[in-house]
């Protein structure tokens, strides 16, 4: 169960490698999480995730697996994850995507299709196994990661940018319809983070590392804000750029 | 019995959830949701967390449980349903000569509701809670109904003191009412620069009192720290009452004068704003005034003067924090306060109260020697690590948190500060061998 501060004493990460994500994670550990469920591809690294959380002092950390090429395994990833949560889960974390490559990608349509597919078709599969289940239990909190790029679609990564347009709206849409069942679903769009899956990567402005983003997070999620930006000036900052003229807007710097 | 799913929360307002509600009107009614699980009863929904809260499952009202019979003049005997509030019972009862032996700071609790958190007064130090006053309930629980008595189920009566609403469902109760010459209090009032002076005159004083509380300043620092007013009483006989007063020395107590109409943004309660409302309340306080006669009303439940207070503390709702430690660690008070003194938690005044012995349930809160209560309203960011850390000088001194106050405290130290809870868990073993009675309260706190 959540407590009168929102702190979550079970919690699912959906991309149980995703490094934002675990360091969010031990942070809740430091507070009531003590039961958490990975999902995710790549065993080894969630067994390393794994044992670490536990040194933290959660009591149950559980690793299921999720192919999140294949949206037809959703549903069973979900209900993996309920048993091996027993029951009951108080946060789900949707960390699942890739960054892709736009140059690779907007050429081919086999990888653009994994990229939809994993960012988004997959996710939203979930979402559909997890909405009955969070009614059900009466009590929930989802939080999914957007990401600044999806806010307004850029020419650098329009197809990383619109996948997350659509989790975004589809996100938001989810929280509306299960708000009054008690759950509550926040969109985290954070800006660029130093992480592996940015490593190499011509760093934005207002870049911030992953301590800072994870602080900033883990504070959202304890408020009602239906959107987390990360860091929060990124929320003016686009209030402003949402508004360029799209001849101005097409040739922002990648 | 109709059902439909409704989002319920505490007093406090902070983590509310969703559960089908029911208002069963009879025992077998009540056996019947009993059924299948997980349900819990609520009563006014004034505990400030989440114990009447069953997120998933049902929530059975104990409203509808609601007659009275007529108080006996002889041995001031009355059998009240699980629903009646303290106030419809006051309605009755101070009309006729008799107060209830136990108050907490609002008459908006029902009996069922007292049962199941075994509250508290300004008279614990001489009378104890109020389950010391029950002389027998009914009690509802997935193995039956049955009437139960300090004699005939210790377990079971003691166990449900306290155990809030996890052994079963209280479908009426007999409680002892004290006879009353008239519905007023002559009260002494004390005002103290210091926290020191307070706990002083508590420590040597309280016995010669019915009634005593303390009102605290937390916000102060320095050797103003923990600045109070103490208030200490006794019901007032007819000669203390000025000719208008005896005129009609049992009139039953008025309803709330002002509500809260809607809930204001967060942070109008603020360091600021508290500040100077203690501030202000301090100096209103005479330095000393010697026996004042109060109404019943105002002394015992000043804030039921104003209904819907609780939307004060803005949407984000707001906590209380309460715990008892005994005599031997006095000290986790002034800590307590410096604590919250030297943060930038704002928190209204907090009662303290001096308290006797326990009950011999298993989850009876008082300890003989303290308990400090204080409203702070979730926001400020450092506010839940502040909470754990007292939580620890609590149980490191041997003390506890009163659970009907509770909405955050984790399952570990649950634990370390009730540590007969394992009774509790053996005594619902024997009468919900499966669990049937859960709450967000009893899944918090690992109770399951």
């Amino acid at each position: 169960m959540q407590n009168a501060f929102g702190q979550p004493q079970s919690v699912l990460v959906l991309g149980g490698t995703s490094e934002i994500s675990l360091a969010i994670v031990r942070r809740l550990v430091a507070d009531r999480t003590r039961t958490v469920i990975l999902a995710g591809r790549n065993q080894t690294a969630m067994g390393t995730a794994a044992a670490e959380l536990k040194d933290l002092g959660a009591t149950t950390v559980e690793v299921v697996a999720m192919e999140a090429t294949d949206p037809s395994s959703a549903a069973a990833t979900i209900e993996a994850s309920f048993a091996a949560a027993g029951g009951q889960i108080d946060l789900v974390l949707v960390a699942v995507g890739l960054l892709g490559d736009q140059s690779t990608t907007e050429d081919d349509p086999t990888i653009t299709t994994e990229l939809f597919t994993v960012n988004l078709t997959w996710p939203a599969a979930a979402l559909a196994a997890l909405r009955p289940r969070l009614i059900a239990q009466g009590t929930g909190h989802v939080a999914v990661f957007s990401s600044v790029a999806g806010v307004r679609v850029r020419r650098a990564n329009y197809s990383y940018g619109a996948t997350k347009a659509g989790l975004d709206a589809l996100a938001t849409g989810f929280g509306d319809s299960v708000r009054s069942s008690g759950i509550k679903v926040q969109v985290i769009r954070p800006g660029f983070v130093r992480t592996k899956m940015t490593e190499g990567l011509k760093e934005a402005p207002f870049t911030t590392d992953l301590d800072e983003a994870a602080d900033t997070i883990v504070k959202g999620l304890a408020s009602s804000a239906a959107v987390i930006w990360s860091p929060p000036v990124l929320r003016a900052v686009f209030l402003v750029l949402r508004h360029l003229p799209a001849l101005i807007w097409r040739r922002m710097p990648s | 019995m109709t059902a439909s799913p409704e989002m319920l929360a505490g007093w406090g307002n902070t983590s509310p959830s969703s559960a089908v509600v029911v208002h069963p009107r009879t025992a077998s009614e009540v056996s019947d949701a009993l059924r299948s699980g997980p349900v819990i009863p609520r009563g006014l929904g004034r505990s400030y967390g989440d114990p009447a809260q069953c997120a998933g499952g049902t929530v059975l009202s104990n409203r509808t449980l609601w007659h009275l019979s007529p108080i006996d003049p002889a041995t001031g005997l009355v059998t009240a349903g699980s629903g009646v509030s303290l106030d419809e019972l006051l309605g009755v009862a101070i009309p006729a000569g008799f107060f209830i032996p136990v108050t907490p700071g609002t008459r908006q609790v029902t009996i069922g509701g007292a049962i199941a958190a075994d509250i508290h007064g300004k008279n614990h130090h001489v009378d104890g809670s109020f389950m010391s006053h029950v002389t027998s309930f009914t009690l509802a629980t997935p193995q039956g109904v049955a009437v139960v008595t300090p004699e005939s189920d210790p377990e079971l009566f003691w166990g449900t003191a306290g155990a809030m609403g996890l052994t079963g469902v209280v479908i009426e109760a007999t409680i002892q009412l004290i006879p009353i010459e008239t519905g007023y209090v002559t009260v002494d009032t004390e005002r103290f620069d210091s926290l020191d002076g307070v706990m002083d005159a508590m420590a040597t004083g309280d016995h010669l009192y019915r009634y005593s509380v303390a009102w605290v300043d937390c916000m102060t620092s320095g050797p103003r720290l923990g600045r109070g007013v103490l208030t200490r009483g006794h019901h007032a006989g007819l000669e203390a009452l000025t000719p208008k007063q005896a005129r009609n020395p049992l009139a039953p107590p008025s309803g709330s004068m002002l509500t809260v109409p809607f809930t204001p943004p967060s942070g109008l309660l603020n360091r600021l704003s508290i500040k100077a409302f203690n501030e202000a309340w301090f100096r209103k306080a005479p330095k000393r005034r010697d026996a004042e006669v109060q109404s019943l009303g105002t002394f015992f439940h000043p804030l039921d003067g104003i209904s819907m207070w609780n939307r004060l503390h803005g949407h984000r709702g707001f906590l209380q924090y309460q715990f008892a430690v005994d005599d031997a660690h006095g000290e986790v008070v002034r800590s307590a306060i410096e604590m919250l003194s030297g943060s930038d938690v704002p928190s209204f005044l907090a009662v303290l109260k001096r308290f006797g012995p326990g009950n011999p349930g298993p989850l009876s809160f008082p300890l003989e020697g303290w308990t400090l209560a204080l409203d702070v309203p979730v926001g400020p960011s450092q506010l839940p690590r502040t909470l754990d850390q007292l939580d620890h000088l609590v149980a490191d001194a041997g003390g506890r948190l009163y659970l009907a106050k509770d909405s955050r405290l984790s399952p570990e130290l649950f634990d370390v500060m009730y540590p007969r809870a394992i009774e509790l868990e053996h005594l619902r073993q024997r009468v919900d061998p499966e669990r049937v009675l859960r709450s967000d309260l009893s899944r918090r706190l690992g109770m399951d």
